[in-house]
């Protein structure tokens, strides 16, 4: 078993970790993108499919839009909605981080129960994939701002891509190619909806559009 | 035979040395002086020679504590491997008998905190217990990866197989075990990102908060106990990284004592250039190590 493999792939599944206990919504969008790029890098240590040239744009692209060109948007959008730091998740740190431990041990028995094709690089792989997307909605769910909702859309997004790359190889290419432009267009869109968000009512607090109902005329005093 | 007594001797020595070595690494990083290396030897003998005052409110217990603490303490040295030789006792199993000493050593700690009948001690007493509840199982679950990487449950069997190689190899679960153990050796010696043992600050003090009461030959007991703790925990970690197995035996003990004392060089840079944790941030930590040993013990179940 190649071990610099396996060292990564312990890399994406503390980034899960880190994600879920940091505050500062700068060091999530960091960590996204970190994962992203280690994650575009797995087919490469593994020495798989490294050959085709088709891979080799695939994994470009991927590396290019996760590493820099969402992280640049995000950090553009968080500067101009003016945001620094997570409210306190639903549930509080400790517990949301114990949830990711629980969610991988849970992926580890999932992947032991599934039926699949042997994966190309290391029997891990399927675990993390799968820890990955859940910690994903995991994040979705529990977060309160909407900015770190759309980082835990990226994070399943990474954690499918994982999936793909280590089961499918370089079939997945086009499949790959398309949910990455779907997720760009919907960084994209979700950075200037922040932007709207925040200008609208002064905070991107979601918790708060659980409110909205029709417009009623407050009481005459 | 021999060879086995004098480890034993060589670790009640040595150990209230390391606490000297963190102290003047932490007066340097401070621009002091710093106090004489053998400080902690004259406070103990200082103590020893000194009568306590026991309060009414305090039973036998209250005295009973440090007592058992430092008995189960000392027991739990007998099993520690020194410098990769064989310990004082080993049997199969003996990785369980030698958590539950150290939790022993904690619960009569806990026990004689809460004895006093002091708000303050209980308050101590709750903190020391609530982030017990994290630790223990963060130190069950990453020797339990050891177990599983060795394939033995005996604690100088387990040290005996985990060499520099399988380091080299860079075998992910054993650097996230360091990861976890070095997260709980700061949190058990109540050291600085969970609690400062110099500070006595009300509200954020843990150890020392327990044992204030203590006075006399029950408190160089205890400080003595925090040293020997320090000594059992480190040697945990410093047995995977630091060691050596040339033939010599002595060359061998010294390569491990000065491995303890680059611990206690790390813990000294650690504390001069971290602050401490909020204490609410402290179960966060301490998952932290819990997530890594899972996460090891989860490596080592799959391959």
């Amino acid at each position: 078993m190649n071990s610099w493999v396996d060292l990564n792939i312990i890399a994406i599944v503390l980034m899960n970790f880190m994600m879920l206990s940091s505050s500062r919504i700068r060091i999530c969008i960091r960590v996204v993108a970190i994962q992203g790029i280690l994650i575009g890098l797995m087919p490469l240590l593994a020495g798989v499919h490294s050959t085709t040239y088709a891979s080799l744009v695939s994994l470009s692209i991927s590396i290019a839009l996760k590493g820099i060109v969402f992280p640049y948007l995000l950090l553009r959008a968080l500067q101009k909605a003016d945001i620094r730091k997570e409210v306190e998740p639903i549930g509080g740190y400790p517990l949301s981080l114990l949830m990711g431990v629980i969610l991988f041990l849970v992926s580890c028995w999932l992947s032991s129960r599934l039926i699949y094709a042997k994966p190309l690089f290391s029997n891990l792989v399927v675990p993390v994939s799968f820890a990955t997307f859940f910690t994903g909605a995991l994040i979705i769910v529990s977060r309160t701002k909407a900015i770190t909702q759309v980082l835990g859309y990226l994070m399943m997004e990474n954690g499918i891509y994982l999936f793909g790359s280590a089961l499918l190889g370089g079939q997945s290419l086009l499949v790959e190619l398309a949910i990455l432009l779907d997720i760009f267009v919907a960084v994209f869109v979700m950075g200037i909806a922040i932007f709207h968000i925040s200008r609208e009512f002064d905070h991107i607090d979601t918790q708060n559009l659980t409110e909205l109902k029709d417009w009623v005329p407050s009481k005459q005093e | 035979m021999y060879a086995k007594v004098t480890q034993l001797i060589l670790i009640f020595l040595i150990s209230p040395f390391l606490f000297g070595v963190i102290n003047r690494i932490k007066a340097f990083f401070a621009g002091r002086k710093g106090i004489p290396l053998l400080q902690t030897y004259y406070d103990i003998f200082k103590l020893l020679r000194k009568g306590a005052v026991y309060s009414k409110t305090t039973t036998w217990i209250f005295i009973a504590g440090p007592i058992i603490s430092l008995s189960a303490l000392v027991c739990a040295c007998a099993f520690i491997p020194f410098a990769g030789h064989r310990a004082f006792f080993s049997f199969e199993g003996d990785i369980v008998l030698f958590i539950y000493l150290l939790g022993l050593a904690r619960f009569f700690t806990v026990l004689a905190a809460l004895d006093t009948g002091s708000s303050f001690e209980g308050m101590g007493a709750s903190r020391e217990v609530q982030f017990a509840v994290f630790a223990e199982p963060a130190l069950f679950l990453s020797l339990a990866a050891l177990v599983r990487i060795t394939g033995t449950m005996s604690l100088s069997d387990i040290f005996a197989n985990t060499t520099i190689n399988t380091l080299t190899t860079l075998d992910p679960a054993i650097l996230l075990v360091i990861g976890a153990l070095f997260i709980i050796f700061l949190t058990e010696n109540s050291r600085i990102p969970v609690d400062d043992p110099n500070t006595h600050l009300e509200l954020t003090m843990i150890h020392e908060v327990m044992v204030l009461d203590h006075g006399g030959i029950d408190f160089a007991y205890i400080l003595y106990g925090v040293a020997v703790k320090f000594w059992i925990l480190g040697t945990l970690l410093m047995s995977i990284i630091f060691r050596t197995n040339s033939g010599i035996v002595f060359f061998d003990y010294a390569v491990f004592i000065f491995g303890m004392i680059v611990l206690a060089v790390a813990v000294g840079i650690v504390e001069s250039i971290m602050a401490r944790l909020r204490l609410f941030k402290v179960p966060n930590l301490l998952i932290v190590a819990l997530a890594l040993s899972v996460l090891a013990l989860t490596l080592t179940m799959r391959i």
